[in-house]
């Protein structure tokens, strides 16, 4: 990379407005359901309402006497369409990984409630709806595995019988540890085991999904629109699905209403309306209700994790030893086997452990399919070593804070290689801890914990911890391989400048709310010293922005933004070599400063981006054998993942009386780097706290004994509203990440890996003294009110 | 088939539905009127809340012919005609009161009827009067800001 003098930072660091907003706030944006597609056929798709069952006999004559239903379509009927095709698993975790196969329709056996047994094809929403129900299936119900625990129970009967057991995979990171790790429990003086239950959640992201393939007029060319994260992965894997030339395929995702990472996969609508729409010759589209997605889309989280850690006299961590048993559901979607082990990582949290060892057993269950929901692997490993280090304090006899500030890796031993050899790039825990203390004025708040508790008042006060590192930007590429990840960690920019000198940034990167295009824009608005509404950002159609790997992870900025930053880099260079041209001068002697290039000591002999610009496009004078216009195309693979860091603490009253929770303050320290616009990274932290305080405190993917999701909808489960939600009080800490030239790390999804802990650790905290050690999440009334009187050693 | 009259965002509109067509699929799909969002389907989520008679209503919660007659605001409807942006328009985007946008037009809608009809509120009721409103994104915070800002009753 070379080297320019950078602009002054007029817009980086500011909180700029965002571009986004107009037409999202006046009814302007297009959603995929807002496409107008004349002669669209509609698709309902017919699911199973058994949890394991095989499909006697499928009955579409009532739906086909309905006014606009013309088709009715079983798994058999559609199977020529995918051929030897099923919908992609890209990432095989071990060699031996089982993989069941999934047909986007299923063919004599459904696997969960909500598989796809049938579609309907109809002129219209409504009939496709009336269809779908009005279709017979007749089912012989199966025995079902119904919850984690039970897919590992002798004689547990097989989801998948094919492949002879419900085990999906066993990963570890042992290494040689496992002896060491063992003398490390047997020579510690506190040994803390907790067993933690992380509950199913269900995404529900305001949009539901939804997706339409059109194909072309003049044929032989289909566009897929979808409410999708990933239209560039999208595309590679509906081409290999279906055998469509990548040439003649084009993914778009018009305006996403949210994703959290369950629009980051490749569903069996995509492909169903693709396939459909290839044969038909006209468009097909399917719009997701939303009880329906409920059990059409993913579900996040749904491990059981045991945890135990080793500590001296002190508190000083020796060992940690972790075991996960993690829900694959019935199949396996395109990252689900993946996620565990994003979390296997960064179970020793933020704390120097000289010993490590984590295993994971993932298994197949007759539910849903698991995979990516906002943070992937990452909150689940924060929620328990961050409550396990409560535990710790509390055997210790220190503070909750004393026992993170004991064990914290230091700021001058950055870049600290992580146990399972991670590099972490930059941080400094104590001082982003010491602030957080401060800002909650957790003394205040214990003596006032103290003084209700000495007045016997059923009003509790809690105050919870939770410090956490996590990893974004996964990269570079050839890691993502020794973890058999199936894609690079790469990302794509152009930078292109116009004759007017008006700038085009085209991204890989795909925002479905992040603001990508302001914060692009004011990236290259002071590389090249130009106004950010000059700057036009594309992306999210594969037809004008070909190359990209999208958005998850919290990916976007360290790698998606580099890129730009890099391309914008580029840029500049050819422009110096045509201004030196112009002006007679030695490149080196340029600089080039708020858009102008000038010669070092003569600053009367300058010129502006904008000529250097119209000389490239007219090419009527440029250096000999330089190529006409201006435009440079980057992409970037990361040297090393970016390390985000922070320390949350939640204050909660609970009642002990009725057993509800109320979160009263809510404080968020977060180092996340060098931040390009502090607006929208307060943004991201508020929304992703209340995402993981709802998993602490309301939600939960309930399923009965027999396999039925209870929970399927917005009116029984609970996402919380702005009368749950706390208000939030943020302050930042900044240590650059060497990993990249702007410093940034990401922040997507650092609020939900710190939050759940936090407020857990303040439900225990309010209630320790009572006797209550652990309350299971979702923190309901029910659920705490039965961990007092447990505790009290009253009814269960 | 049954006739609907309806005047939206100021306009006479004529059409025929049937009788069971939800208000935000008239709006919609025949209207032409897609700011107006679907985000559930129990009347949890207020996605597709709009005006009726300047008040608001779950428009998936409505059939069409249950507003013959009536006076709708939608999303459409409620910046100035030279596109200036309704005060409260204004508000949710110089406080970041919204990231992917898809709550945005309900949430808009009912914030503007509810400092309508309770002038003077506090966050508390802020609060409880967007109850019927869910954004997964924003965390709450800001749109309740914003709402207090275009109230004049607090904010910056």
């Amino acid at each position: 990379m070379t080297v320019t003098e950078s602009a002054p930072a007029a817009h980086v660091g500011s909180r700029r407005l965002r571009k986004e907003d107009p037409a999202l706030l006046t009814g302007e944006a297009k959603f995929i359901d807002d496409l107008d597609l004349p002669g669209a056929v509609w698709v309902g798709v017919v699911r199973s309402t058994e949890a394991h069952a095989r499909i006697v006999n499928i009955d579409g004559s009532a739906a086909l006497a309905i006014d606009g239903v013309n088709e009715v379509l079983t798994g058999e009927d559609l199977a020529p369409l995918w051929g030897e095709g099923a919908l992609p698993c890209a990432w095989p975790v071990t060699s031996d990984m089982k993989t069941p196969t999934h047909l986007p329709v299923a063919r004599g056996t459904a696997k969960y409630v909500g598989d796809a047994v049938a579609v309907v094809l109809a002129d219209s929403r409504y009939a496709a709806a009336d269809g779908a129900a009005a279709v017979v299936v007749d089912y012989e119900p199966l025995d079902a595995v119904v919850e984690i625990a039970d897919a590992v129970a002798d004689g547990a009967p097989l989801v998948h019988p094919d492949l002879e057991t419900n085990e999906c995979y066993t990963w570890g990171l042992w290494g040689d540890n496992a002896a060491a790790v063992d003398a490390a429990f047997a020579s510690a003086d506190h040994v803390v085991t907790e067993q933690y239950l992380q509950q199913r959640l269900i995404p529900a992201p305001m949009e539901p999904r939804g997706c339409a393939a059109v194909p072309s007029p003049a044929g032989g060319e289909l566009t897929l629109y979808s409410a999708t994260q990933i239209p560039h992965i999208l595309k590679v894997m509906t081409s290999v699905v279906l055998g469509i030339g990548e040439n003649k395929l084009r993914v778009v995702a018009p305006s996403v209403g949210g994703g959290f990472g369950c629009k980051l996969n490749v569903y069996a609508e995509e492909i169903l309306c693709c396939a459909l729409a290839q044969q038909r010759g006209a468009p097909v589209r399917w719009t997701e209700g939303r009880a329906e997605a409920a059990v059409s889309t993913i579900q996040g989280r749904g491990q059981v994790q045991h945890i135990e850690l080793a500590a001296d006299a002190e508190g000083r961590l020796q060992a940690v030893r972790v075991k996960l048993l993690a829900d694959m559901g019935a199949y396996l979607q395109l990252v689900t086997p993946g996620v565990p082990l994003l979390g296997g990582f960064l179970y020793h949290g933020c704390y120097h452990i000289p010993n490590y060892i984590f295993e994971c057993k993932a298994v197949f269950t007759n539910r849903v399919p698991t995979d990516a929901y906002r943070g992937a692997g990452r909150p689940e490993a924060t929620y328990a070593i961050e409550r396990a280090m409560d535990s710790l304090a509390a055997a210790v006899g220190v503070a909750p804070e004393e026992i993170r500030s004991r064990n914290f890796i230091k700021a001058e031993d950055f870049p600290y290689e992580s146990p399972p050899g991670l590099v972490f790039d930059s941080g400094d825990y104590h001082a982003v801890l010491d602030k957080a203390v401060s800002l909650a004025n957790v003394a205040g708040r214990r003596a006032q914990a103290a003084q209700r508790r000495a007045a016997g008042s059923t009003k509790r006060i809690g105050v919870g911890f939770s410090s956490y590192v996590e990893m974004c930007g996964l990269a570079p590429s050839r890691v993502l391989a020794s973890l058999a990840y199936g894609a690079g960690g790469w990302e794509a920019a152009t930078v292109r400048i116009s004759p007017t000198c008006k700038v085009q940034v085209v991204t890989g990167s795909t925002p479905h709310g992040q603001g990508h295009e302001t914060c692009w824009s004011m990236i290259v608005a002071d590389k090249l010293g130009v106004d950010p509404d000059d700057v036009e950002v594309l992306h999210s159609d594969t037809a004008v922005s070909p190359t990209g790997l999208d958005t998850y992870g919290s990916r976007s900025l360290s790698v998606g933004g580099t890129a730009v930053f890099m391309a914008a880099d580029k840029v500049i260079d050819k422009a110096r070599a045509i201004a030196a041209h112009q002006l007679e001068a030695n490149e080196d002697d340029l600089e080039f400063s708020g858009g102008v290039f000038r010669v070092r000591g003569t600053p009367e002999a300058e010129v502006p981006l904008a000529g250097v610009a119209f000389a490239a496009f007219t090419a009527h004078d440029l250096p000999e054998g330089m190529e006409p216009n201006l435009e440079a195309h980057v992409t970037y693979d990361p040297p090393n993942f970016t390390f985000p860091n922070g320390t949350h603490i939640a204050v909660v009253e609970v009642d002990t009386e009725t057993g509800n929770v109320e979160l009263i303050d809510y404080v968020a320290v977060d180092d996340c780097g060098v931040q390009i616009n502090p607006l929208i990274v307060e943004g991201q932290v508020h929304g992703g706290i209340l995402q993981g305080a709802a998993q602490a405190l309301y939600e939960d993917a309930v399923y009965n004994s027999d396999g039925q999701l209870v929970t399927a909808n917005l009116a029984d489960y609970l996402v919380p509203s702005a009368v749950e939600a706390p208000r939030y009080r943020l302050e930042s800490h900044v240590s650059p990440s060497p990993t990249n030239p702007m410093g940034v790390k990401g922040v997507g999804e650092a609020g939900t890996i710190a939050s759940a802990p936090a407020v857990m650790n303040a439900v225990v905290d309010a209630l320790r003294d009572l006797g209550v050690n652990n309350v299971e999440m979702p923190a309901s009334p029910q659920t705490v009110w039965k961990a007092i009187s447990s505790a009290q050693g009253g009814a269960s | 088939m049954t006739n609907v009259t309806l005047t939206v965002n100021g306009t006479h509109r004529s059409l025929e539905v049937e009788p069971r067509t939800l208000l935000v699929h008239a709006l919609r799909d025949e209207l032409g009127l897609t700011g107006t969002n679907v985000g559930c389907d129990s009347s949890s989520c207020g996605a597709c809340t709009v005006l009726v008679d300047g008040r608001s209503a779950k428009a998936c919660t409505m059939f069409t012919v249950q507003a013959d007659g009536a006076e709708i605001t939608t999303i459409e409807g409620v910046a100035e005609a030279d596109g200036t942006l309704h005060p409260m328009q204004q508000a949710f985007h110089e406080k970041h009161a919204l990231q992917c946008g898809y709550c945005t037009p309900g949430m808009v809608m009912a914030a503007i009827s509810l400092v309508e009809e309770y002038p003077g509120l506090d966050e508390h009721g802020v609060r409880h009067g967007l109850e019927g409103n869910l954004c997964r994104c924003t965390g709450y915070q800001n749109i309740v800001d914003a709402v207090l800002q275009a109230a004049g009753t607090g904010g910056d």
